[in-house]
Protein backbone atom coordinates (compact mmCIF):
# COMPACT_ATOMS: atom_id res chain seq x y z
CA UNK A 1 0.00 0.00 0.00
CA UNK A 2 1.49 3.40 -0.92
CA UNK A 3 0.15 6.79 0.57
CA UNK A 4 0.72 10.37 -0.50
CA UNK A 5 -0.58 12.94 2.11
CA UNK A 6 -0.34 17.16 0.92
CA UNK A 7 2.88 16.78 -0.85
CA UNK A 8 4.16 19.93 -1.55
CA UNK A 9 7.08 20.64 -3.55
CA UNK A 10 8.09 24.37 -4.88
CA UNK A 11 10.74 25.43 -7.08
CA UNK A 12 11.19 29.15 -5.97
CA UNK A 13 8.19 30.81 -5.95
CA UNK A 14 6.26 28.12 -8.24
CA UNK A 15 4.36 25.66 -6.68
CA UNK A 16 4.63 22.87 -8.26
CA UNK A 17 2.81 20.55 -6.46
CA UNK A 18 0.07 21.88 -4.00
CA UNK A 19 -0.63 19.02 -1.59
CA UNK A 20 -1.19 15.53 -3.30
CA UNK A 21 -3.24 13.19 -1.99
CA UNK A 22 -3.21 9.40 -3.86
CA UNK A 23 -3.24 6.15 -2.61
CA UNK A 24 -2.11 3.07 -4.52
CA UNK A 25 -2.89 -0.58 -3.60
CA UNK A 26 -0.31 -3.45 -4.27
CA UNK A 27 -0.29 -3.87 -7.61
CA UNK A 28 -2.32 -1.62 -9.07
CA UNK A 29 -1.56 0.66 -12.35
CA UNK A 30 -1.51 4.12 -11.65
CA UNK A 31 -1.25 6.42 -15.12
CA UNK A 32 -0.17 9.96 -14.48
CA UNK A 33 -1.58 12.50 -17.44
CA UNK A 34 -1.45 15.95 -17.74
CA UNK A 35 -0.13 18.86 -19.77
CA UNK A 36 3.69 19.88 -19.99
CA UNK A 37 5.48 21.27 -16.77
CA UNK A 38 2.22 20.46 -14.00
CA UNK A 39 4.28 18.91 -11.93
CA UNK A 40 3.66 15.04 -13.61
CA UNK A 41 7.71 14.12 -12.87
CA UNK A 42 8.31 16.42 -10.03
CA UNK A 43 5.52 13.89 -8.24
CA UNK A 44 7.97 10.65 -9.06
CA UNK A 45 10.79 12.60 -8.55
CA UNK A 46 9.58 13.54 -4.59
CA UNK A 47 8.36 9.58 -4.20
CA UNK A 48 11.97 8.97 -5.13
CA UNK A 49 13.44 11.72 -3.09
CA UNK A 50 15.88 13.31 -6.52
CA UNK A 51 13.85 16.02 -5.43
CA UNK A 52 13.47 16.76 -2.34
CA UNK A 53 9.58 17.81 -1.41
CA UNK A 54 8.57 20.65 0.51
CA UNK A 55 6.04 19.13 2.79
CA UNK A 56 3.65 16.14 3.19
CA UNK A 57 4.20 12.38 3.81
CA UNK A 58 5.23 9.87 1.45
CA UNK A 59 4.33 5.68 2.95
CA UNK A 60 5.71 2.97 0.89
CA UNK A 61 4.97 -0.12 2.12
CA UNK A 62 6.90 -0.30 5.70
CA UNK A 63 8.66 2.72 5.18
CA UNK A 64 7.06 6.26 6.40
CA UNK A 65 8.80 9.43 5.32
CA UNK A 66 7.84 13.01 6.96
CA UNK A 67 9.08 15.04 4.25
CA UNK A 68 10.04 18.06 6.43
CA UNK A 69 11.85 15.78 8.93
CA UNK A 70 13.44 13.34 6.39
CA UNK A 71 16.61 12.05 7.50
CA UNK A 72 19.54 10.36 4.92
CA UNK A 73 18.27 6.84 6.74
CA UNK A 74 14.89 8.10 5.75
CA UNK A 75 15.55 8.72 2.30
CA UNK A 76 17.85 5.52 1.81
CA UNK A 77 15.06 3.12 2.61
CA UNK A 78 12.35 4.95 0.54
CA UNK A 79 14.70 4.94 -2.70
CA UNK A 80 14.97 0.99 -1.81
CA UNK A 81 11.36 0.48 -1.56
CA UNK A 82 11.08 2.39 -4.60
CA UNK A 83 12.51 2.23 -8.21
CA UNK A 84 12.88 4.69 -11.11
CA UNK A 85 12.57 4.39 -14.54
CA UNK A 86 14.28 7.71 -16.17
CA UNK A 87 12.84 9.66 -19.40
CA UNK A 88 16.78 9.90 -20.83
CA UNK A 89 17.21 5.90 -19.57
CA UNK A 90 20.21 6.96 -17.26
CA UNK A 91 22.21 3.71 -17.40
CA UNK A 92 25.54 3.93 -15.82
CA UNK A 93 27.94 4.42 -18.66
CA UNK A 94 30.64 2.45 -17.18
CA UNK A 95 28.79 -0.55 -16.75
CA UNK A 96 27.86 -3.35 -19.28
CA UNK A 97 24.54 -3.81 -19.27
CA UNK A 98 24.60 -7.25 -17.26
CA UNK A 99 26.41 -4.95 -14.51
CA UNK A 100 24.05 -1.72 -14.93
CA UNK A 101 21.34 -4.98 -13.41
CA UNK A 102 23.27 -6.22 -10.77
CA UNK A 103 24.75 -2.58 -9.35
CA UNK A 104 21.90 -2.64 -6.86
CA UNK A 105 21.75 -6.21 -6.47
CA UNK A 106 25.35 -6.52 -5.36
CA UNK A 107 26.20 -2.61 -3.68
CA UNK A 108 22.80 -2.10 -1.86
CA UNK A 109 21.43 -5.54 -1.47
CA UNK A 110 24.97 -6.74 -0.25
CA UNK A 111 24.07 -9.88 -2.31
CA UNK A 112 26.83 -12.61 -2.84
CA UNK A 113 28.41 -11.84 -6.32
CA UNK A 114 27.23 -15.07 -8.19
CA UNK A 115 23.53 -14.73 -6.97
CA UNK A 116 23.49 -11.53 -7.70
CA UNK A 117 24.65 -12.31 -11.66
CA UNK A 118 22.14 -15.11 -11.91
CA UNK A 119 19.49 -13.11 -10.85
CA UNK A 120 20.61 -10.37 -13.26
CA UNK A 121 20.70 -12.74 -16.02
CA UNK A 122 17.20 -13.36 -15.59
CA UNK A 123 16.35 -9.69 -15.64
CA UNK A 124 18.04 -9.68 -18.56
CA UNK A 125 16.00 -12.24 -20.12
CA UNK A 126 12.99 -11.33 -19.61
CA UNK A 127 13.63 -8.11 -21.19
CA UNK A 128 15.21 -10.34 -24.52
CA UNK A 129 18.51 -8.96 -24.23
CA UNK A 130 20.56 -12.06 -23.59
CA UNK A 131 22.79 -11.88 -26.11
CA UNK A 132 23.53 -7.31 -24.89
CA UNK A 133 25.12 -8.81 -21.30
CA UNK A 134 28.08 -7.45 -22.12
CA UNK A 135 27.91 -4.67 -24.12
CA UNK A 136 28.14 -0.86 -22.89
CA UNK A 137 25.35 1.18 -23.07
CA UNK A 138 26.80 3.40 -25.60
CA UNK A 139 27.25 0.26 -27.48
CA UNK A 140 22.79 -0.19 -27.47
CA UNK A 141 19.82 1.48 -29.06
CA UNK A 142 17.69 3.56 -27.23
CA UNK A 143 15.31 0.94 -27.23
CA UNK A 144 17.33 -1.65 -25.59
CA UNK A 145 19.17 1.08 -23.47
CA UNK A 146 15.32 1.57 -22.01
CA UNK A 147 15.06 -1.65 -21.31
CA UNK A 148 17.57 -2.51 -19.53
CA UNK A 149 17.22 0.63 -17.44
CA UNK A 150 13.69 -0.94 -17.30
CA UNK A 151 15.77 -4.20 -15.76
CA UNK A 152 18.16 -2.47 -13.48
CA UNK A 153 14.50 -0.91 -12.01
CA UNK A 154 13.22 -4.66 -11.93
CA UNK A 155 16.16 -6.45 -10.47
CA UNK A 156 15.40 -3.78 -6.41
CA UNK A 157 12.08 -5.68 -6.70
CA UNK A 158 10.71 -2.32 -5.21
CA UNK A 159 7.19 -2.48 -3.51
CA UNK A 160 6.40 0.45 -6.27
CA UNK A 161 8.18 1.60 -9.55
CA UNK A 162 7.77 5.00 -11.04
CA UNK A 163 8.17 5.34 -14.57
CA UNK A 164 9.15 8.91 -15.46
CA UNK A 165 8.03 9.20 -19.30
CA UNK A 166 9.80 6.39 -20.60
CA UNK A 167 9.03 6.04 -24.02
CA UNK A 168 9.41 10.15 -24.76
CA UNK A 169 13.38 10.33 -25.29
CA UNK A 170 12.77 7.45 -27.78
CA UNK A 171 12.83 7.02 -31.38
CA UNK A 172 8.79 5.92 -32.89
CA UNK A 173 10.82 2.42 -33.97
CA UNK A 174 11.51 1.46 -30.10
CA UNK A 175 8.83 2.33 -28.24
CA UNK A 176 6.94 -0.61 -28.89
CA UNK A 177 9.56 -3.04 -27.34
CA UNK A 178 9.35 -1.22 -24.61
CA UNK A 179 5.79 -0.49 -23.89
CA UNK A 180 5.53 -4.61 -24.33
CA UNK A 181 8.53 -5.11 -21.70
CA UNK A 182 6.31 -2.65 -19.02
CA UNK A 183 3.09 -4.98 -19.73
CA UNK A 184 5.06 -7.64 -18.95
CA UNK A 185 6.17 -6.03 -15.38
CA UNK A 186 2.38 -5.26 -15.15
CA UNK A 187 1.23 -8.87 -15.84
CA UNK A 188 3.49 -9.75 -12.60
CA UNK A 189 0.88 -7.63 -9.98
CA UNK A 190 4.09 -5.14 -9.69
CA UNK A 191 2.76 -1.86 -8.61
CA UNK A 192 3.61 0.32 -11.33
CA UNK A 193 3.12 4.65 -11.23
CA UNK A 194 3.71 5.99 -14.86
CA UNK A 195 4.11 9.13 -16.13
CA UNK A 196 3.48 8.75 -20.20
CA UNK A 197 1.90 10.55 -23.28
CA UNK A 198 1.03 7.18 -24.73
CA UNK A 199 -2.99 7.69 -24.16
CA UNK A 200 -3.32 4.52 -26.21
CA UNK A 201 -1.00 2.66 -23.72
CA UNK A 202 -2.49 4.26 -19.87
CA UNK A 203 -5.93 2.90 -21.45
CA UNK A 204 -5.06 -0.76 -21.99
CA UNK A 205 -2.52 -0.85 -19.29
CA UNK A 206 -3.91 1.45 -16.54
CA UNK A 207 -6.39 0.36 -13.42
CA UNK A 208 -6.83 4.16 -12.61
CA UNK A 209 -5.44 7.18 -14.29
CA UNK A 210 -4.97 10.48 -12.08
CA UNK A 211 -5.05 14.12 -14.07
CA UNK A 212 -2.79 16.84 -12.77
CA UNK A 213 -2.95 19.77 -13.55
CA UNK A 214 -1.48 23.23 -11.76
CA UNK A 215 -0.07 20.78 -9.30
CA UNK A 216 -3.10 19.53 -7.99
CA UNK A 217 -5.19 16.17 -9.02
CA UNK A 218 -8.03 16.84 -10.84
CA UNK A 219 -9.66 14.53 -11.58
CA UNK A 220 -8.93 10.18 -11.24
CA UNK A 221 -10.82 6.76 -11.89
CA UNK A 222 -10.86 4.23 -14.04
CA UNK A 223 -9.52 4.90 -17.71
CA UNK A 224 -12.63 4.44 -19.65
CA UNK A 225 -14.05 6.97 -17.25
CA UNK A 226 -11.59 9.58 -17.24
CA UNK A 227 -10.59 9.57 -20.93
CA UNK A 228 -14.01 8.32 -22.39
CA UNK A 229 -16.50 10.92 -19.57
CA UNK A 230 -14.28 13.11 -18.54
CA UNK A 231 -15.99 16.39 -16.41
CA UNK A 232 -13.29 19.00 -15.64
CA UNK A 233 -13.05 21.16 -18.44
CA UNK A 234 -9.29 21.22 -18.39
CA UNK A 235 -9.15 17.52 -18.73
CA UNK A 236 -11.65 17.65 -21.83
CA UNK A 237 -9.29 20.31 -23.29
CA UNK A 238 -6.40 18.21 -22.54
CA UNK A 239 -7.72 15.23 -24.45
CA UNK A 240 -8.92 17.14 -27.24
CA UNK A 241 -5.39 18.14 -27.41
CA UNK A 242 -3.52 14.81 -27.29
CA UNK A 243 -6.60 12.31 -27.72
CA UNK B 1 84.45 24.57 -31.97
CA UNK B 2 84.87 21.09 -31.00
CA UNK B 3 83.64 17.73 -31.75
CA UNK B 4 81.29 15.66 -29.36
CA UNK B 5 82.90 13.09 -27.48
CA UNK B 6 80.63 10.05 -28.68
CA UNK B 7 83.31 7.04 -26.61
CA UNK B 8 82.29 9.26 -23.52
CA UNK B 9 78.68 9.73 -24.35
CA UNK B 10 78.34 6.28 -24.87
CA UNK B 11 80.43 4.84 -21.83
CA UNK B 12 78.31 7.70 -19.62
CA UNK B 13 74.82 5.79 -20.47
CA UNK B 14 74.95 2.20 -18.82
CA UNK B 15 76.39 5.07 -15.36
CA UNK B 16 73.06 7.03 -15.86
CA UNK B 17 70.67 3.89 -16.59
CA UNK B 18 71.53 2.68 -13.54
CA UNK B 19 70.00 5.28 -11.61
CA UNK B 20 66.96 5.41 -13.91
CA UNK B 21 65.09 2.50 -10.98
CA UNK B 22 65.37 5.21 -8.30
CA UNK B 23 64.20 7.85 -11.09
CA UNK B 24 61.07 5.71 -11.58
CA UNK B 25 60.64 4.46 -8.04
CA UNK B 26 60.64 8.37 -6.87
CA UNK B 27 57.95 9.01 -9.22
CA UNK B 28 55.59 6.21 -8.93
CA UNK B 29 55.23 6.16 -5.00
CA UNK B 30 54.55 9.91 -5.57
CA UNK B 31 52.39 9.33 -8.07
CA UNK B 32 50.41 6.60 -6.54
CA UNK B 33 49.97 8.79 -3.12
CA UNK B 34 49.07 12.23 -5.03
CA UNK B 35 46.46 10.04 -6.80
CA UNK B 36 45.09 8.73 -3.69
CA UNK B 37 45.79 12.52 -2.06
CA UNK B 38 44.07 14.51 -4.85
CA UNK B 39 40.95 12.06 -5.13
CA UNK B 40 40.19 12.99 -2.13
CA UNK B 41 40.65 16.43 -1.97
CA UNK B 42 38.54 16.57 -5.24
CA UNK B 43 35.75 14.58 -3.48
CA UNK B 44 35.80 17.35 -0.86
CA UNK B 45 35.64 20.01 -3.31
CA UNK B 46 32.75 18.48 -4.57
CA UNK B 47 30.67 17.81 -1.61
CA UNK B 48 32.36 20.68 0.47
CA UNK B 49 32.09 19.23 3.95
CA UNK B 50 32.00 22.27 6.21
CA UNK B 51 34.88 23.33 8.26
CA UNK B 52 36.93 21.29 6.02
CA UNK B 53 36.40 22.98 2.13
CA UNK B 54 38.37 26.29 3.82
CA UNK B 55 41.57 23.99 4.57
CA UNK B 56 41.53 22.40 1.36
CA UNK B 57 40.97 25.30 -0.63
CA UNK B 58 44.37 26.69 1.13
CA UNK B 59 45.90 23.54 0.56
CA UNK B 60 45.95 23.60 -2.48
CA UNK B 61 46.27 27.02 -3.67
CA UNK B 62 49.67 27.24 -1.94
CA UNK B 63 50.68 23.87 -3.25
CA UNK B 64 50.14 25.00 -6.92
CA UNK B 65 51.09 28.63 -6.00
CA UNK B 66 54.39 28.24 -4.88
CA UNK B 67 57.33 26.63 -6.94
CA UNK B 68 58.19 22.93 -6.71
CA UNK B 69 62.00 23.64 -5.64
CA UNK B 70 61.33 26.18 -2.93
CA UNK B 71 58.70 23.28 -1.20
CA UNK B 72 61.50 20.87 -1.26
CA UNK B 73 63.95 23.38 0.26
CA UNK B 74 61.05 24.17 3.02
CA UNK B 75 60.72 20.58 3.68
CA UNK B 76 64.23 19.39 3.83
CA UNK B 77 66.36 22.30 4.92
CA UNK B 78 63.76 24.30 6.56
CA UNK B 79 61.20 22.31 8.44
CA UNK B 80 63.52 20.33 10.79
CA UNK B 81 64.79 23.09 12.17
CA UNK B 82 61.27 23.40 13.48
CA UNK B 83 59.49 19.68 13.78
CA UNK B 84 62.08 17.51 15.52
CA UNK B 85 61.38 13.81 14.17
CA UNK B 86 61.76 15.57 10.45
CA UNK B 87 65.24 15.32 11.00
CA UNK B 88 64.94 11.89 10.56
CA UNK B 89 64.51 12.15 7.01
CA UNK B 90 66.46 11.63 4.00
CA UNK B 91 66.64 13.43 0.75
CA UNK B 92 64.18 10.35 -1.33
CA UNK B 93 61.92 10.25 1.29
CA UNK B 94 61.69 14.62 1.30
CA UNK B 95 61.20 14.19 -2.60
CA UNK B 96 58.95 11.38 -2.67
CA UNK B 97 56.56 13.82 -0.02
CA UNK B 98 57.21 17.47 -2.11
CA UNK B 99 56.56 15.86 -5.04
CA UNK B 100 53.14 14.28 -3.63
CA UNK B 101 51.96 17.17 -1.82
CA UNK B 102 52.73 19.92 -5.09
CA UNK B 103 51.38 17.28 -7.58
CA UNK B 104 48.11 16.54 -5.62
CA UNK B 105 47.12 20.07 -5.25
CA UNK B 106 47.38 19.85 -9.47
CA UNK B 107 45.82 16.31 -10.14
CA UNK B 108 43.28 17.55 -7.39
CA UNK B 109 42.18 20.16 -9.54
CA UNK B 110 42.04 17.94 -12.89
CA UNK B 111 40.09 15.46 -10.78
CA UNK B 112 37.51 17.81 -9.47
CA UNK B 113 36.99 19.27 -13.09
CA UNK B 114 36.45 15.56 -14.26
CA UNK B 115 33.48 14.88 -12.02
CA UNK B 116 31.65 17.89 -11.88
CA UNK B 117 31.99 16.71 -15.63
CA UNK B 118 30.23 13.26 -15.22
CA UNK B 119 26.39 13.83 -15.95
CA UNK B 120 23.99 14.44 -13.60
CA UNK B 121 21.93 11.81 -14.76
CA UNK B 122 24.25 9.52 -13.79
CA UNK B 123 24.00 10.72 -9.83
CA UNK B 124 20.71 10.73 -9.83
CA UNK B 125 20.49 6.83 -11.49
CA UNK B 126 23.06 5.49 -8.88
CA UNK B 127 20.65 7.43 -5.72
CA UNK B 128 17.44 5.88 -7.40
CA UNK B 129 18.38 2.63 -6.92
CA UNK B 130 19.56 3.36 -3.40
CA UNK B 131 22.92 3.59 -3.26
CA UNK B 132 24.88 5.98 -0.47
CA UNK B 133 27.20 8.99 -1.59
CA UNK B 134 29.75 7.40 -0.90
CA UNK B 135 28.97 4.43 -2.66
CA UNK B 136 27.68 6.58 -6.54
CA UNK B 137 31.51 8.27 -5.86
CA UNK B 138 33.47 5.10 -5.54
CA UNK B 139 31.34 3.00 -7.85
CA UNK B 140 29.90 5.42 -10.83
CA UNK B 141 31.45 9.16 -10.51
CA UNK B 142 34.95 8.51 -10.09
CA UNK B 143 35.86 5.72 -12.61
CA UNK B 144 33.64 7.88 -14.90
CA UNK B 145 36.00 10.83 -13.89
CA UNK B 146 39.23 8.85 -13.87
CA UNK B 147 38.28 8.44 -17.58
CA UNK B 148 37.76 11.83 -18.56
CA UNK B 149 40.79 13.56 -16.34
CA UNK B 150 43.17 10.49 -17.56
CA UNK B 151 45.39 11.91 -20.28
CA UNK B 152 45.70 14.79 -17.97
CA UNK B 153 46.77 12.79 -15.28
CA UNK B 154 49.44 10.81 -17.52
CA UNK B 155 50.71 14.39 -18.28
CA UNK B 156 51.24 14.95 -14.72
CA UNK B 157 52.80 11.84 -14.26
CA UNK B 158 55.42 12.99 -16.84
CA UNK B 159 55.72 16.27 -14.88
CA UNK B 160 56.61 14.36 -12.12
CA UNK B 161 59.74 12.14 -13.83
CA UNK B 162 61.00 15.39 -14.41
CA UNK B 163 60.08 16.64 -11.56
CA UNK B 164 62.31 14.18 -10.00
CA UNK B 165 65.68 15.68 -11.36
CA UNK B 166 65.25 18.48 -8.85
CA UNK B 167 66.16 15.71 -5.79
CA UNK B 168 69.62 16.06 -6.45
CA UNK B 169 69.52 19.72 -5.04
CA UNK B 170 68.75 17.49 -1.61
CA UNK B 171 71.80 15.48 -2.23
CA UNK B 172 69.91 12.52 -3.87
CA UNK B 173 71.84 10.63 -6.30
CA UNK B 174 69.28 9.96 -8.87
CA UNK B 175 69.70 10.60 -12.76
CA UNK B 176 70.61 14.01 -12.41
CA UNK B 177 72.83 13.83 -9.79
CA UNK B 178 74.75 11.02 -10.73
CA UNK B 179 75.09 13.10 -14.06
CA UNK B 180 76.54 16.12 -12.55
CA UNK B 181 79.03 14.07 -10.37
CA UNK B 182 80.11 12.57 -14.03
CA UNK B 183 80.15 15.43 -15.55
CA UNK B 184 82.18 17.52 -12.56
CA UNK B 185 84.94 14.76 -13.11
CA UNK B 186 85.30 14.76 -16.58
CA UNK B 187 84.66 18.66 -17.48
CA UNK B 188 82.45 17.11 -20.20
CA UNK B 189 79.33 19.14 -19.47
CA UNK B 190 77.63 19.46 -22.95
CA UNK B 191 78.20 15.56 -23.45
CA UNK B 192 77.03 14.70 -19.59
CA UNK B 193 73.75 16.68 -20.00
CA UNK B 194 72.92 15.87 -23.46
CA UNK B 195 72.81 11.96 -22.60
CA UNK B 196 70.81 12.71 -19.12
CA UNK B 197 68.35 15.00 -21.09
CA UNK B 198 68.22 12.17 -23.96
CA UNK B 199 67.48 9.59 -21.58
CA UNK B 200 64.64 11.29 -19.91
CA UNK B 201 63.38 12.39 -23.21
CA UNK B 202 63.06 8.12 -23.86
CA UNK B 203 61.31 7.95 -20.79
CA UNK B 204 58.73 10.26 -20.89
CA UNK B 205 58.31 8.82 -25.14
CA UNK B 206 57.92 5.42 -24.08
CA UNK B 207 55.20 6.57 -21.53
CA UNK B 208 53.08 8.73 -24.25
CA UNK B 209 52.89 5.18 -26.01
CA UNK B 210 51.71 3.85 -22.95
CA UNK B 211 48.93 6.93 -22.69
CA UNK B 212 47.62 6.39 -26.04
CA UNK B 213 47.55 2.55 -25.15
CA UNK B 214 45.90 3.11 -21.69
CA UNK B 215 43.15 5.58 -23.95
CA UNK B 216 42.03 3.24 -26.13
CA UNK B 217 41.78 0.54 -23.00
CA UNK B 218 39.40 3.05 -21.40
CA UNK B 219 37.50 3.95 -24.37
CA UNK B 220 36.27 0.78 -24.79
CA UNK B 221 33.20 1.24 -22.82
CA UNK B 222 32.39 4.33 -24.88
CA UNK B 223 32.88 2.51 -27.87
CA UNK B 224 29.38 2.67 -30.49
Amino acid sequence: MITLRGLTKRFGDTTVLDGIDLDIADGERVVVIGPSGTGKSTLLRCLNFLDRPDAGTITVGDVHVDAGHATRGDILSLRRATSFVFQNYALFANKTALENIMEALVTVQGRPRAEAEQRARAILAETGLTEKAGSYPAALSGGQQQRVGIGRAMAIGADLMLFDEPTSALDPEWIGEVLDLMRRVAEQRQTMLIVTHEMQFAREIADRIVFIDGGRIVEAGRPEDVLDTPRDERLKRFLKRVL
Amino acid sequence: MRALDLDYMLGLVPVILGYVPLTLFMAAVAMVCALVLASLLAVERVIRVPGLDWLVVLFISFFRGTPLLVQLFLFYYGLPQVVSFLTQINGVTAAIMGLTLHFSAYMAEAIRAAITGVDRSQWEAAQSIGMTQAQTMRRIVLPQAGRIAAPTLVNYFIDMIKGTSLAFTLGVTEMMGATQKEASGSFLYFEAFLVVAILYWVIVETLNQVQRQLETYLNKAYAR
